[in-house]
């Protein structure tokens, strides 16, 4: 078994109060919960921290904890005391990697944390006393997908590591493939149940749910929002300023977009329909948004021609600086 | 392999009854019920003879139930949990809408 170092992880003294260590484990749970940290590794952190206070929170399990002493460094292997174990056996005998029922049993296979779990299970206390059913955990997991994906509908593979209880009582993390289908019309953050596919319940108890939530690959051509799709639309300046029928991109083909003459940058021309599918029927619009773009490099004839209609043109784009109207 | 496991999607378009949002979130619907009363969550029908939401306040009040219990928060601490994550997902939604209409710099 690996030795773990509760106080260090909480950051308290070893003579810290009760009150003290609930103090540190709020702070630091609030820093790392996973739910709340931007940090990558919060998540290991807060589990640490968890189970840290777990253990030191319940005074029986403290005292337990406290009878190993302090001469370990964490991460190295120790063996508790010998009477820990026959005490463990005689006070705890029942359901469980400890119990009496548990068979052939050593301490060595255990983790510190299973250790301390089999406490709250031996007292009846909860979850897993004796014949008590509950139902199995939920599960979270983010899907990655690619807009044309989301679009149509896909089936995805999962792998996700359940744990699931032993023989023994003891809890394994053990591979589970699922096959998902990912019905038409997910949007980005949107959230997918998979009923009964989480956990297996205990007893009895119902089996967990699984929840997918859906985030879409950045697409190079069209920026989701919602149902929506919003593409940008280059224009040479003759084409803007003359009207124009423009093969436009859209996830189920192309299609063509008339442009009107006299467009400015920046408008949305609106694509009926070319959205991503809704689930309850319908799709979202297609929004092709206007940009003006001047050839970078002008050959000899089309400089000509620009000048040219520089001298011809009357227009004046900075009119409203100075109170005049557009031309 | 089995055929694929089918999904529902959770979003505004469906709802969910009191029961199965205590049952997914492990909140009591006595507790949830009091969130309504703090204007943390909204019934779709207020009127109604039981209560149902919008599917997609599920997540966030899983979210919520987590640090309710993770972080020992009292009722009004997590109606405020619950109020700014409403806020969060709102204003990433508005972002999310903003970042699609801006233009990608041009090639």
């Amino acid at each position: 078994m690996k030795y773990k170092d509760y106080y260090a992880i909480l950051g308290v003294e070893r003579s810290a109060s009760a009150d003290e260590v609930k103090k540190a484990y709020r702070k630091l749970a609030q820093k790392y919960h996973p739910d709340v940290t931007q940090d990558p590794a919060g998540e290991e952190k807060f589990k640490e921290v968890t189970e840290a206070y777990q253990t030191l929170k319940d005074p029986e399990k403290r005292a337990a904890y406290d009878q190993l002493g302090s001469g370990y460094r964490p991460g190295e292997d120790f063996r508790p005391p010998p009477d820990w174990e026959k005490q463990f056996r005689e006070r705890y005998a029942g359901e469980g990697p400890f119990g009496a029922r548990g068979g052939a049993f050593s301490f060595e296979d255990a983790d510190l944390s299973d250790l301390f779990e089999a406490f709250s299970r031996a007292r009846g206390g909860g979850r897993g006393g004796a014949g008590a059913s509950f139902p199995g955990e939920d599960y979270e997991v983010t899907v990655h997908l690619s807009l044309e994906d989301a679009a149509r509908g896909t089936q995805v593979e999962l792998d996700l590591g359940m744990p699931e209880a032993d023989e023994r009582g003891r809890v394994r993390h053990v591979p589970k493939k699922i096959k998902a289908r990912i019905p038409k019309g997910a949007t980005d953050g949107q959230r997918l149940r998979l009923r009964g596919q989480g956990g297996k319940g205990v007893n009895g108890g119902r089996d967990g749910d699984l929840y997918l939530n859906i985030v879409l690959h950045p697409h190079p051509l069209f920026r989701p929002d919602g149902h929506d799709l919003y593409l940008d639309l280059p224009l040479a300046p003759w084409e803007a300023a003359l009207g124009a029928t423009i093969e436009v991109p859209t996830l189920a083909g192309a299609v063509n977009l008339k442009v009107p003459a006299g467009t400015a940058a920046g408008r949305r021309l609106r694509l009926a329909r070319k959205g991503l599918p809704k689930p309850g029927g319908g799709e979202g619009d297609l929004y092709a948004i206007v940009q003006i773009v001047n050839p970078t490099v002008l050959g000899e004839r089309e400089r000509e021609l620009f000048r040219e209609l520089g001298t011809v043109s009357r227009f004046n784009p900075r009119g409203h600086f100075t109170g005049e109207s557009h031309g | 392999m089995a055929e694929p496991e089918e999904g529902a999607w959770l979003h505004a378009a469906a709802q969910v009854t009191i029961v199965e949002l205590a049952r997914s979130s492990g909140m009591p619907e006595e507790l949830l019920r009091e969130l309504v009363g703090y204007g943390a969550l909204e019934p779709a029908d207020p009127g109604a003879a039981e209560w149902c939401f919008s599917a997609a306040c599920v997540a966030r009040v899983r979210r919520a139930a987590r640090l309710r219990g993770d972080l020992e928060l009292d009722t009004p601490a997590l109606a405020l949990v619950l109020s700014f994550l409403d806020r969060i997902e709102r204003l990433e939604a508005e972002l999310r809408h903003l970042h699609a209409q801006l233009a990608a710099p041009h090639r």
